[in-house]
């Protein structure tokens, strides 16, 4: 196990350094200099010529992205030029409400999509597996932000039972929950569904019925556990989609999360702080990518073994 | 190039045949424009707006006073832009990529293949807004920045069916009657890997209209007033309580257009590529 973490985190770190120096170069491959654009079109020479000296942005390239990784090592993704306060302690507030959305739909996703994943498989070829096939198929093509304002449409404005925007309550998190996780539970109902077939097939379900196991037990117990397990990567990629998607979501149902701020910086030119939230974001995908990774060898032993 | 019993089997396919109609309906609509659309799309008639939907305006009129059903039309045009221009960058960086890699192996596929799985493992929407970041919001940069997000994803397909053909015993007898390599990949090989190329630009073109309506929503991909259907819906949401037929009708076409391309991927999966088929 610790020789599945180490070999993990040896690519893990790379991949971190690469999108470092991805984010690093945003700023440079926009036509202008770097530190007009860092400091806004509004700031005086003299806050441009500070920025200039801070990052060291009249010396090399290698020099530059040294002084902005060792920035970012120590917590300092630069000033925002909006709002003139740091990027970082604003970008951590808004990064655990889209947690707290991502986490709230991937609980979603998995209760839908395994379930309608399971029930699909058992009732193969039936008028249910049909159904539950479409509604996932559904589910993966209707557009994030659509689904959002349908729910909105249904639960806010037909029948007033739920908030249609804000947070603090569970209330609140209801319908974003609900629209992000849909999409998800589309992708995980078809990948349930077909590992489950693939593991109801083999042998050892043929043993467990054979036994005289009751079939709830034959489902649950030996073929769901099985069929589970390439189900648990999906669900980590879905994860990091999910991510992606709450940038959608968040906008259409005005959660104060990271991908709100994001794009609010984009469209306010607000450069630092759209370095500080894509590098963010990008971190957050690597790390989720590395704990499935991991968790995979918990689930698998035969990846341990590996 | 499709076999003609793979033909017989697709059109027996009922997800593909549902599928493969609702493509043809889009891309009818999408051609045939300016001709079927009711009204122009960009024509304000302010006497008239948030109209709901009636036998003169079937999906009603946006804030505007513009015709919706138009404006959909016109988007469907846009749309099939957005997968054509998209899938085809995705295709010319990715192919050879994948290709090469396969081909020659070493070091060279170990660091194309690495840094393509890193870049896959990325949401497609944040490597385009991304780009977007550095070329700026438009509906040609969006086209650009969901293109180059999709190369990775043509190079890992295109390299494992490259790997799948090229230790065929065809590719051995092309070799033995003294064929050149580059000739070997570019005449035996990967005529043979479009199966699973078809079957995936098929999915990558639903994916392509999805992120563009996408930015679009957004404010980073197609401005007003171009009719393109996510930008439609980014305004038509402040109407949402009012006139929700504004939001339904584009949004109910994104769906069904990439229902449709997803369901005749599916289809074309199931009749070529069986071994990938979920």
């Amino acid at each position: 196990m610790f020789r599945l973490i180490a070999g993990r985190l040896a690519t893990g770190i790379p991949t971190l350094l690469v999108v470092s120096m991805c984010v690093f170069a945003i700023v440079r491959l926009i036509p202008g200099d770097p530190a007009r654009l860092l400091a806004g079109d509004f700031a005086t020479e003299q806050i441009v010529d500070e920025l200039r000296t801070r990052w060291r942005l009249n010396e090399p390239l290698p020099v530059q992205y040294a002084a902005y990784l060792g920035g970012v090592l120590h917590g300092d993704l630069g000033r925002s030029i909006a709002t003139s306060t740091p990027v970082l302690p604003e970008l951590t507030e808004r990064f655990l409400r889209t947690l707290e959305l991502a986490v709230a739909a991937i609980v979603v996703a998995a209760a839908v999509g395994i379930g309608a994943g399971l029930v699909s498989a058992v009732h193969r070829a039936t008028l249910i597996d049909h159904l539950a096939t479409a509604l996932a198929l559904t589910g993966i093509s209707t557009p994030i932000f659509w689904s959002g304002l349908i729910l909105i449409l249904i639960f806010s404005v037909t029948l007033p039972w739920l908030p249609a925007g804000g947070t603090g309550t569970l209330r609140h998190l209801v319908l974003p929950a609900v629209s992000l996780g849909l999409f998800g539970a589309g992708v995980l109902a078809r990948q349930t569904r077909s590992g489950m077939l693939e593991v109801l097939g083999q042998d050892f379900v043929r043993t467990a019925r054979a036994k005289g196991l009751p079939e709830r037990l034959v489902v649950v117990k030996h073929a769901l556990k099985n069929a589970l397990i390439p189900v648990v990567t999906v669900l980590g990629d879905q994860f990091g989609r999910l991510l992606g998607g709450a940038i959608l979501t968040e906008t259409v149902f005005s959660w104060p999360g990271m991908g709100r701020y994001l794009i609010d910086a984009i469209s306010q030119r607000d450069y630092p702080a759209v370095q500080g939230a894509i590098l963010v974001f990008a971190a957050a995908v690597v790390i989720i990518n590395l704990l499935v990774d991991v968790s995979y060898g918990v689930v698998d032993p035969r990846v341990r073994a590996e | 190039m499709m076999a003609t019993p793979a033909l017989r089997r697709l059109a027996r396919h009922g997800g593909a045949r549902f599928g493969a109609a609702v493509v043809v309906v889009f891309a009818v609509v999408a051609l045939l424009a300016p001709w079927v659309a009711p009204y122009d799309p960009e024509a304000i008639a302010l006497g008239s707006n948030l109209q709901g939907p009636s036998w003169r305006h079937p999906f009603g009129t946006d804030s505007l006073g513009r015709d919706v059903l138009s404006r959909t039309i016109w988007g469907a045009r846009i749309s099939l832009t957005i997968g054509f221009v998209s899938v085809g960058l995705a295709m010319v960086g990715g192919v050879p990529l994948g290709a090469l890699s396969a081909w020659t192996g070493g070091w060279t596929d170990r660091l194309l293949m690495r840094g393509a799985d890193v870049l896959i493992s990325f949401p497609t929407l944040l490597l385009a807004i991304v780009v977007i970041t550095i070329f700026g919001p438009g509906l040609d940069h969006a086209m650009l920045a969901i293109g180059l997000a999709q190369v990775p994803l043509y190079a890992r397909l295109t390299r494992a069916a490259v790997l799948r053909i090229k230790v065929q015993h065809f590719v051995e007898a092309a070799r033995a009657s003294g064929a050149g390599e580059w000739r070997i990949l570019g005449r035996h090989v990967l005529p043979n890997c479009l199966p699973p190329l078809l079957v995936q630009t098929t999915l990558l073109f639903a994916t392509a209209i999805l992120s563009a309506a996408y930015l679009g929503f957004l404010g980073l991909g197609a401005q007003p007033p171009t009719p393109e259907w996510g930008t439609m819906l980014a305004k038509a949401r402040d109407f949402l309580r009012t006139a929700p037929h504004v939001s339904i009708f584009p949004g109910l076409t994104i769906l069904l257009t990439v229902l449709g391309l997803n369901l005749l991927g599916d289809g074309l999966r199931d009749v070529l590529d069986p071994q990938t088929a979920a």
